[in-house]
């Protein structure tokens, strides 16, 4: 009996937190459900679940999504690619100077708290409507939690590893490739992490206001024409992508900062 | 070369530092004109009062602070920088790489000393077991004891083996019963090793019992007082430490220090105070 509740106990310990999630999900579902089907709400404005599921398997089976994903995709890859090299690079010369971490750690966190989504009808008047004006807004919003991070984590290495290594002998590569880089590297990748979740945000957030193609284009052209089960279908299509991505950026983040 | 020199390990000659500029308001004189030789095969310990220079002395040493005036010789050689082959350094703080296992830690020691990678491996064992951690090779510095780690750092600077040991306040961050039990291995390791040991420590029954001469401090700017020597020979055991010279040579100790001591907390209650220390703490890596 009591061998019995003690594994029931275990087993709740380990699941029982996924469940009230899942159980949360099931819930919300169920009211939209009976919202559609039992409450009156205007079918036009809330379709029902189930079409939704029904739009969603289509878009999937047709394979529709593959232009406008490969445009989102592209446009994360390029500014998270570019925002990772120029945060991680500027950072680190930063973080060598306490005079330049004086100057520029406030400065870049000064902006960094700043809506810079504001500066993106003048990022479409620079680059167009097309991919470009996404990527400068994804990079210049991921920039910064990139930048911030480097500085952070190479700026505070601890001094008495550093004097150490100098005293035998480490040569100032050996001191950067097994010191410096080790010593920042869970700090930087906090950094990275959030920058590709703020890119990925910026960059869908950016292709409903005003773009030529993209998941976020699509998804305001389906309202605009009133489809409204198709659009939630690919607000389902988007959640699961970005699910998807934020759980391997994690692992990969999880992967560099194991070994403490 | 007189015999004298050929005896001589460390040899300083009128070492004086400063750190910050003469004119800046954090402008703190360390070091005070001091000479000093170590001789080879000895356990110096330098002993003074808090913020007196002597972990700054013990870092000119090392070549990891250039002093403002002086020099100082390891051998026959200048000291302009850090000297991994002949010297190896202990912390207080616990200087192990956190991100590596003690025996990757003790390979990576040897691999920026530049030992032959064939010989790292062996080297690391041999260390490890001349300070009894051979079983906890692949441990984590985390997953060790405050002591435990202090014999980890022993055993890395071992596994360099170099002639020279400078240790800066090595168990200063350890119980004392743990203390007690790590000074006498680190007796029965210089008596079988023969290396010269300059030690820091702020302990007066620590220098005692494991010097074989102790310099003595004034408070700032320090400047060698007086070196008494400890006649007794390595490895001590714990029966010297109840002994009646053993407390006849603290008690000594004690009277050259205690007004040093009342002259340095009088210092430490300006704003400047133990500038010494955070040469080796302060700002980003450099």
């Amino acid at each position: 009996m009591t061998a019995q509740s003690g594994a029931r106990r275990k087993w709740l310990d380990r699941y029982g937190s996924r469940l009230v999630q899942v159980a949360f999900v099931a819930a919300i579902l169920l009211l939209w459900h009976l919202a559609t089907t039992r409450w009156g709400v205007n079918k036009i404005l809330l379709p029902s679940p189930l079409s939704v599921w029904q739009q969603f398997v289509d878009v999937i089976r047709k394979g529709e999504f593959l232009a406008d994903l490969q445009i989102t995709l592209m446009e994360l890859a390029v500014a998270f690619v570019v925002a990772t090299v120029s945060g991680t690079v500027v950072g680190y010369v930063i973080s060598r100077s306490p005079y330049l971490i004086k100057v520029f750690e406030p400065l870049f966190a000064g902006i960094y708290s700043i809506p810079i989504i504001l500066f993106l009808p003048l990022y479409v008047l620079f680059f167009g409507l097309g991919p470009a004006s996404k990527i400068a807004l994804g990079i210049t919003m991921s920039f910064f939690p990139v930048v911030l991070s480097t500085i952070a984590g190479f700026g505070n290495v601890d001094r008495v590893l550093v004097t150490a290594a100098k005293s035998m002998g480490a040569s100032d590569w050996q001191l950067f490739r097994h010191v410096l880089v080790p010593a920042a590297l869970p700090v930087v990748l906090s950094g990275l992490r959030m920058g590709f979740t703020i890119a990925l945000l910026s960059i869908i957030g950016s292709e409903t206001i005003a773009s030529l193609a993209g998941l976020g284009h699509r998804i305001v052209n389906l309202a605009e024409n009133m489809d409204m089960a198709r659009m939630f279908a690919y607000i389902v299509f988007v959640i699961i992508i970005a699910v998807f991505l934020n759980t391997a950026v994690s692992a990969l983040d999880a992967r560099g900062k194991r070994q403490r | 070369m007189t015999q004298a020199a050929t005896n001589t390990a460390i040899s300083v000659r009128n070492v004086s530092h400063s750190f910050g500029e003469a004119d800046e308001a954090r402008h703190v004189k360390a070091l005070l004109d001091t000479s000093l030789d170590v001789t080879r095969g000895e356990l110096l310990c330098l002993i003074g009062p808090s913020g007196c220079g002597k972990s700054t002395l013990l870092n000119v040493m090392g070549g990891l602070i250039a002093p403002t005036t002086g020099t100082v010789m390891v051998g026959d050689k200048p000291v302009h920088g850090p000297m991994p082959n002949d010297i190896a350094f202990i912390f207080q703080e616990n200087a192990l790489f956190p991100w590596s296992t003690i025996h990757e830690n003790m390979i990576l020691g040897m691999s920026f000393q530049g030992v032959p990678k064939a010989e790292r491996a062996d080297r690391a064992q041999r260390a490890l077991e001349a300070v009894g951690l051979d079983e906890f090779a692949g441990h984590y510095p985390s997953q060790l004891s405050g002591g435990m780690r202090q014999r980890a750092a022993l055993a890395r600077a071992l596994s360099l083996e170099t002639n020279i040991l400078l240790m800066d306040e090595p168990f200063g961050a350890l119980d004392e019963q743990t203390r007690m039990v790590l000074g006498e291995d680190l007796s029965v390791l210089l008596s079988r090793s023969k290396k010269t040991i300059v030690f820091v420590t702020h302990s007066l029954g620590e220098a005692v019992f494991l010097a074989d001469r102790v310099a003595v401090f004034s408070a700032r700017p320090g400047t060698i007082k007086e070196i008494i020597t400890v006649d007794e020979p390595h490895p001590r055991k714990s029966a010297f430490m109840t002994s009646a010279r053993f407390h006849q040579q603290r008690d000594q100790l004690y009277d050259l220090l205690h007004d040093e001591i009342r002259k340095s907390m009088a210092q430490s209650g300006k704003p400047k105070r133990a500038y010494e220390d955070q040469s080796s703490r302060a700002g980003p890596a450099a």
